[in-house]
């Protein structure tokens, strides 16, 4: 592996790593901030005042900028099996601090999303499509 | 509901990613992480058609992300949405024309399953 492709390897795993994290955790206080009923779009805005729901936002607006820096130099093709695994950090997450069941199902679900990063992972992130840089 | 939720979601949401690996790919890869040079980059990407036809379909996605909470269990809204997975490796391949190999495909198709299970 060649100096570039190892800095860029570095790179993706860092980068995909924070987010994931700010995803699984934005959800996570995002659900917590919501409350049981949004009856008007007014509530959707007071909502985001609440300081679970603000601490989710701020979360995800970090999850939002850096998959689009992540989108710079790597596939979405790669990119999005290899941050599905917030799916598996997601449902653990939701057993174990929200308290919500996961079947059987659920955890031969997981067991898969982790096969199919696994396999997605171990291959190259550089973009092969159409459209660089035009600077 | 909480289907016509998922429903404006994927489609949102695909919309918005495609268009974000457009325009981001079209800015170049981005190097410098300091808050500066961020700035920088942020700047120049708010003049790209694509990055904003991308934050707009997000935050569609966003609100109606939101009201699907307040009627669903977490652990059933994350992965219900990663149906996009599937509609957006298709347009990976034929809109942003990457070279989805067969590793790709195997591992697109074991997480969308792998969510189809989280999901029952």
């Amino acid at each position: 592996m060649s100096a570039e492709a190892a800095r860029l390897r570095a790179k993706t795993w860092i980068c995909a790593t924070v987010v994931v994290l700010s995803n699984v955790f934005g959800n996570f206080f995002l659900k917590r901030g919501m409350p049981a009923e949004l009856p008007s779009p007014l509530a959707y805005i007071t909502a985001l005042f609440r300081p679970a729901a603000a601490l989710g936002v701020v979360l995800l607006v970090t999850w939002m900028l850096l998959r689009m820096a992540l989108l710079s130099w790597a596939d979405l093709s790669y990119v999005l099996p290899v941050t599905s695994i917030g799916y598996v950090l997601v449902a653990l997450v939701g057993k174990l601090l929200l308290n919500e069941e996961i079947s059987v199902h659920r955890w031969a679900g997981i067991v898969l999303i982790m096969g199919g990063v696994a396999l997605v992972g171990g291959g190259s992130a550089v973009q092969t499509g159409h459209g660089g840089p035009q600077r | 509901m909480k289907w016509a939720m998922i429903a404006i979601i994927v489609a949102s949401t695909a919309a918005g990613e495609v268009a974000a690996a457009r325009g981001m790919r079209q800015h170049g890869e981005i190097r410098d992480f300091r808050p500066g040079a961020l700035g920088r980059a942020a700047a120049l990407l708010t003049r790209n058609r694509f990055v904003i036809g991308s934050v707009a379909a997000m935050a569609v996605s966003f609100f109606a992300y939101m009201r699907l909470l307040t009627i669903a269990d977490l652990s059933f809204a994350v992965p219900a949405t990663a149906v996009t997975y599937a509609l957006e490796t298709v347009l990976a391949k034929y809109v942003l024309k990457e070279h989805v190999n067969w590793l790709r495909w195997a591992g697109a198709a074991m997480v969308i399953c792998g969510v189809a299970l989280v999901s029952l």
